[in-house]
């Protein structure tokens, strides 16, 4: 089919999507390329046009930076902490709900679990002090029976137990509708006939039940992989005040600090360069494993 | 309520109440930290000193603490520039997702494989904070509610989500409609629309309730402290307000009295929860696996 006639076919379509179309390239193709700004000495007054060039600059002073690299293992471990202790917990309630038989029941439970989900970062933050602060209920209830209460809220040891805890109450309901959608596309036949040859409930969840779930918990593991630099961000915003940026710096929040209160944008940006590359390889990596296993990944579809 | 099939061993009195208990702590671990902050919000203060902070069995109600907020204050200014930037953010996001998913969902259509492919590669890179902030403040937005809106308005996602449903619609539809002779705004306003209301609704709460909870962009871009969005003020006056300062003496100052303005703090964390509680279970039936799942597997 000749362009002018797909055109004269198709414009209302390319209409429809060029406003859309327009702001993703204003607010994500031109500020991509405002990267560059991390190989200049970028001052707002020159601008990028007369920003003088610096190379390599601002990365070999981010590789000697102590507190990059800090904010880069507390990321590293954060990731690795939630892996194991968040992680799990989606499956096991996703298991959990799915064995509850009465259809209403299991609604009304989803439906609380869900609801967190849609609640910011400052009002659970604020949710969690108020129950486990130095003020909070739990230090009320045990200093009216005369114990000395402790301030989880701003216990740098205990900050990463807080946050997975936090995460857990937040989002674990909602990561549980992939799982739960999983359950329901296994062949029910399958436990009845393991159940009439004599298998066990256990048995039948070992053999069945986490077999059927596998394609899925090997697809979130891997996206896991590649998403691995980002923790979130505003948890760790909000409660770095509270602990010190010793336990709460992470990448996201080290690049805010160290560049939007000092000015040093060149030095901000090739840290959130540094942070964009190495996420951009693991997702690479993360979908050539996810190809070997034989599942879709995020791209090579449509 | 016996849905059990036949073939499933009867559940031992044991594990049904294990699983009863476990599943009763989980809900209350959801729901009662949120009772605590409703109902001490809503009691007067001589209930809060009563109860020596947080108030968890009803005593004394008042709605003393919401005359307090919607009195003409800091908070009302706050609650509106939320409401605002919520209403004008979801339309405009919504609007221009159904039309982009909608102008990308036919497979054959002219440049659909490039533009498509613009709107994927952002999943795979995020062009950092600093480019992005100074974007915005190129543009002069700093200070404009349009700094909260725009930078986000459109979530390829959200998008991706949209347009997998439309191309669910069987293409017969379309095509016969396109043969009477109909241009493509109409077949979506008349046909694809009034057949995706469900898909509309969820993709309309995920941007509502991202423009409610926005917090980040509302930092960055919002010096001016008289146009601060609600969860700025709940950061300012409920969690930094409150015991998060690191040298704080706050056990001494607790044993004493706490600020008796605990209720108005909690009825703060209300008013930002509240639009959440009220929306969501209008769409939480559609919330089925046709929906979600469909846009996780892309």
């Amino acid at each position: 089919m000749p362009f002018l006639a797909r055109l004269r076919r198709d414009w209302q379509l390319l209409v429809m999507t060029l406003p859309a179309l327009g702001l993703v390239l204003v607010f994500h193709y031109v500020p991509t390329l405002g990267n560059v700004i991390a190989f200049q000495d970028y001052t707002p007054y020159d601008g990028i046009s007369s920003s003088p060039w610096v190379g390599l600059y601002n990365f070999q002073w981010l590789l000697s930076d102590p507190e990059f690299w800090q904010a880069i293992r507390n990321t590293v471990t954060i990731t690795t902490f939630q892996l194991i202790f968040y992680f799990p917990i989606p499956i096991a309630l996703a298991i959990l709900l799915d064995s509850v038989l009465s259809r209403k029941l299991r609604l009304f439970i989803q439906g609380i679990v869900y609801m967190p989900h849609f609640f910011s970062w400052v009002l659970v933050v604020s949710l969690f002090q108020q129950i486990l602060g130095g003020a909070g209920l739990l230090a009320q209830t045990l200093r009216q029976h005369g114990h000395e209460p402790w301030d989880i809220m701003t216990n740098p040891d205990a900050f990463i137990v807080l946050v997975t805890a936090e995460s857990v109450w937040k989002d674990a309901g909602w990561g549980t509708i992939i799982f739960l959608a999983a359950l329901s596309a296994i062949n029910q036949n399958l436990y009845e006939a393991a159940a009439v040859d004599g298998a066990s409930r256990w048995r039948r969840m070992w053999h069945i039940t986490l077999p059927g779930l596998r394609p899925v918990i090997l697809l979130l593991l891997i996206l896991r992989l590649g998403d691995a630099l980002n923790v979130g961000f505003e948890q760790f915003f909000l409660q770095r005040d509270a602990v010190g940026s010793h336990a709460a710096e992470v990448l996201d929040t080290f690049v805010y600090w160290r560049t939007l209160m000092t000015g040093a944008w060149s030095y901000g940006a090739a840290a959130g360069l540094f942070k964009g590359v190495v996420g951009l390889i693991l997702i690479v990596i993360a979908n050539k494993v996810a190809h070997r296993f034989g599942e879709q990944g995020i791209y090579k579809r449509s | 309520m016996n849905n059990r099939p036949t073939w499933q061993e009867r559940p031992t009195l044991f594990g049904l109440t294990l699983k009863g208990f476990t599943l009763t702590v989980i809900v209350l671990v959801m729901i009662y930290p949120i009772y605590v902050v409703i109902l001490t919000s809503l009691s007067t203060a001589s209930a809060v000193t009563a109860a020596g902070g947080l108030v968890t069995l009803p005593t004394d109600l008042s709605l003393d603490a919401y005359r307090e907020l919607f009195g003409g204050g800091v908070v009302t200014r706050a609650v509106l520039v939320s409401t605002g930037v919520t209403l004008v953010g979801t339309t405009v996001s919504l609007g221009l997702t159904i039309l982009a998913a909608y102008g990308l969902s036919r497979t054959n259509s002219l440049f659909h494989r490039p533009l498509l492919f613009l709107f994927l590669l952002t999943f795979l890179f995020t062009p950092g904070m600093i480019p992005t902030y100074l974007m915005v403040r190129e543009l002069g937005l700093i200070d404009s509610y349009w700094s909260l809106i725009l930078p986000s308005a459109i979530s390829a996602f959200n998008l991706v989500v949209m347009r997998a449903f439309f191309m669910n619609i069987p293409g017969e539809v379309i095509d016969s409609a396109r043969i009477d002779g109909a241009g493509d705004f109409r077949i979506l306003g008349r046909i694809v629309l009034p057949m995706s209301k469900g898909v509309t609704a969820v993709i309309g709460l995920f941007y509502a309730v991202g423009y409610w909870n926005a917090f980040f962009n509302a930092v960055l871009y919002i010096n001016d402290n008289s146009k601060w969005p609600l969860q700025l003020i709940l950061r300012q006056y409920v969690q930094q307000g409150m015991d998060l300062v690191p040298n704080t003496r706050t056990y001494d100052s607790a044993a004493g009295a706490l600020p008796p303005n605990l209720a108005i703090k909690m009825a703060i964390i209300v008013v930002a929860l509240i639009p959440v509680l009220i929306i969501y279970p209008f769409v939480q039936k559609h919330f089925t696996k046709g929906v979600i799942i469909g846009a996780v597997k892309g």
